[in-house]
């Protein structure tokens, strides 16, 4: 079984759109009925608004547990708040609150309260779901507005679409990953067979994608790239192109910019199938034929550059 | 006056619209500028500021003094994250599950354990050639948590630039805020006065929009919409700022050239003089929104 | 000596459980007696650091060997700090708890001297 993660760094340069058209292209192909799809970007979950799901299963998520103020037994004595690094005790008319999204959940404030008037609770902050979509089935998942660790979110979206694809014998697992380099990708690319790297050529697209890369390397993930809207900068193009060969990366491909991409997103299709001779449609088959070519190969796992991270792991003493 | 720029969906325009507000706020009025977006922060490719003040931040993890430590166990036990572990007689920290809470160090009864930072990114700041006070902060590739970096940086008020020939009107912050509508997007938000969100006509655009909408609506904070690529998709995105009392502030059209002078590293105001007096009426909007 | 397997169930034909911090179970067995003792694992709903915690919860149980399926950085340097020798089991074939118990016994499982893998992160 093999994972292909599609990453961008910079949100909006086309990365939930290139999935789409993936997961429409592997329906027909040899891929037919071999794919499981899973949407990693679970604070800006559109993968469905392309794929419309039919929901089989929803289950709630529980993140982490925060600290909640028993009002009837605190003195006001304003500990918690003195001893809170995440500022979150908040005073109130009403006298002391936890704000629950700033609380880290380390429960700092629970040890240090003098008449014990704080507890941990458990909180619901979003849910998971499992799905039969057009292209086959989708393990997805929306965090509530304002939550933390969607990292813990996306591992189990992850999992989940692992564990089916290893319980059906499905070869290949496609996930549309979220924007960053933070935890949320981390745990959308730590031990992923390959990343595809979907980059506009601007300035912001360059930089967030040296970020990316260094990023991907860290953990030892192989990457390609593939410049979306090339022809909009074609000198910022260029550029992409050198810094990926002077870092030893393949540019796959470059997708010309073509309003058939958003006329898809409005009609909730993939591109690919909305219009299949479009300019757009037709690099994006071209690229999906070169990622099948590169899954197909035994990739040799990149090696992870020592890092501050590595560093730290290994010896924090 | 704080003014979050704000998007949800990434890609939309949010840097293009608070590189291009700050500018225009410069012109009179004194502007600090923050860049939230720790993981990905690009607008200091539009402002170029001279960022002659580096910081290092992160987290305080503990060191436990093997001398004093008697292997009690306390510490490993009251780490909600199991970031310390007690076994036989030795005590492991692991840095990269320490969220710095402090907690092990003030519970250890031996007192054994103190503090040291780990850096786990950086926050610079200096000067625009527009007079715009700007910090940015920037985490270290490899590092999860963003979260300590972005509080560094609302705390870190770069000093306003001494060289304006008129005193200013109104000192204003604006904040350019990372993607999507989990807790750093919050946190850029709290104790800011007006969120604005960029979006762009699309269902990705609504879908996402409605996420960061709901944040600024729970934490009570008036809001205003500008849409960016105007005409490339359909009307749900008025229709939805309609129905949930959003006034549109601006339209930036979809046109080719902005997107080309965009990618090669220049603001709208800067590719398009009469985008000047659109972003000037756009802040004086914003205003009037706040003090109504 | 007292050896922990980890396991999915409270039995000795439990199926093993290929995973470490997130096993659902785990098992010692005192192979000098024979006798066997069955252990909910507490890491299993952590928030983060599972290997860490199943490591700790390993060694007050006792154990001076584990046999799994993958250790992490963090686990494995607890279990090696605990002086508990980690063993690996192929994770790919469904076997139980007292198939692993044979294997090694009969000094068939392959020491883990080192991690397995780079960590998990977000789990």
């Amino acid at each position: 079984m093999k994972q292909l993660v599609i990453l961008s760094g910079k949100g909006g340069t086309g990365k939930t759109s290139v999935v789409a058209a993936f997961a429409h292209l592997a329906s027909a192909g040899p891929f037919a009925g071999q794919v499981i799809l899973a949407d990693a970007d679970v604070d800006a979950a559109n993968l469905e608004l392309v794929l419309h799901p039919k929901r089989l299963d929803t289950e709630p998520f529980r993140g982490g547990e925060v600290a909640v103020i028993d009002e009837d037994q605190c003195v006001q004595c304003g500990d918690c708040e003195s001893i809170c690094r995440f500022d979150a005790i908040v005073e109130t008319d009403a006298g002391w609150i936890v704000d629950p999204v700033a609380c880290e959940g380390c429960a700092a404030c629970v040890h240090q309260c003098p008449t014990a008037s704080i507890a941990m609770q458990e909180q619901t902050v979003g849910e998971y779901a499992y799905s039969d979509s057009l292209y086959g089935p989708l393990h997805h998942a929306h965090l509530y507005p304002g939550q933390e660790s969607s990292g813990k979110l996306v591992t189990e979206v992850r999992q989940r679409a692992c564990r089916q694809a290893l319980d059906e014998q499905r070869p290949l697992v496609l996930i549309d990953g979220p924007p960053g380099i933070g935890c949320p990708v981390i745990a959308a690319v730590s031990g992923a067979d390959l990343a595809l790297l979907v980059t506009e050529p601007t300035v912001a697209g360059l930089q967030d994608l040296r970020r990316a890369l260094q990023t991907l390397r860290h953990f030892g993930v192989p990457a390609l790239v593939c410049i979306n809207k090339a022809d909009v900068y074609p000198v910022g193009a260029q550029g992409i192109d050198a810094y990926c060969r002077a870092n030893g990366i393949d540019t796959v491909a470059r997708v010309p910019f073509d309003p058939s991409v958003p006329g898809a997103m409005v009609a909730g299709a993939a591109v690919t199938a909305y219009r299949p001779d479009a300019p757009a449609s037709l690099a994006l088959s071209a690229v999906w034929q070169q990622v099948v070519a590169v899954l197909a190969k035994d990739l040799p796992g990149a090696a992870p550059a020592a890092t501050v991270g590595d560093a730290a792991r290994n010896n924090p003493d | 006056m704080r003014i979050v720029v704000a998007s949800g969906k990434g890609g939309t325009g949010k840097t293009t619209v608070a590189t291009s507000l700050a500018q225009v706020a410069a012109e009179r009025d004194a502007v600090r500028f923050l860049d939230c977006d720790v993981e990905t922060p690009n607008a200091a490719l539009f402002l170029h500021p001279r960022l002659d003040v580096h910081r290092d931040v992160g987290i305080r993890v503990p060191r436990v003094d093997p001398q004093t430590c008697n292997a009690c166990g306390t510490c490993a036990e009251i780490c909600r994250f199991n970031a310390i572990a007690v076994v036989g007689e030795t005590t492991l920290v692991f840095d990269d599950l320490c969220h710095g809470c402090g907690s092990c160090t003030w519970m250890c009864p031996e007192q054994a354990i103190t503090e040291h930072l780990l850096v786990t990114g950086s926050i610079d700041s200096g000067t625009t050639p527009d007079g715009i006070a700007f910090a940015r902060g920037m985490m270290n590739v490899g590092q999860a948590m963003g979260m300590p970096i972005l509080r560094e940086l609302k705390k870190s008020s770069p000093a306003l630039s001494p060289t304006m020939t008129v005193p200013p009107r109104r000192t204003l912050e604006i904040r350019d805020a990372p993607p999507g509508a989990s807790c750093p997007v919050v946190e850029t938000m709290r104790g800011a006065d007006f969120v604005l969100f960029v979006t762009e006509p699309t269902p990705f655009g609504l879908h996402d929009l409605k996420q960061v909408a709901a944040i600024a609506r729970e934490l009570g904070l008036p809001a205003g919409v500008v849409i960016n690529r105007d005409g490339i998709g359909d009307a749900a995105v008025d229709a939805y700022c309609v129905e949930s009392d959003l006034p549109i502030l601006l339209r930036i059209p979809m046109d080719r050239r902005i997107a080309e002078a965009i990618a090669a590293g220049s603001t709208l105001v800067e590719a398009n003089l009469d985008d000047r007096h659109r972003f000037r009426a756009l802040l004086e909007r914003i205003l009037a929104e706040v003090t109504v | 000596m007292n050896v922990a397997i980890s396991i999915a169930g409270q039995t000795p034909d439990a199926p093993f459980d290929a995973r470490f911090g997130r096993a659902e179970s785990f098992c010692v067995v005192d192979t000098d007696t024979g006798a066997w003792t069955f252990h909910a694992n507490p890491a299993l709903s952590a928030s983060g650091g599972a290997g860490v915690l199943a490591a700790q919860f390993i060694a007050r149980l006792g154990a001076q060997a584990v046999v799994s399926g993958a250790y992490g950085p963090k686990a494995h340097r607890t279990l090696s700090a605990a002086r508990i020798e980690c063993f690996l089991a192929p994770g790919n074939e469904a076997r139980s708890a007292a198939e692993i118990l044979d294997a090694f016994n009969s000094g068939r499982l392959t020491p883990a001297d080192d991690a397995t893998h780079g960590g998990h992160h977000g789990d």
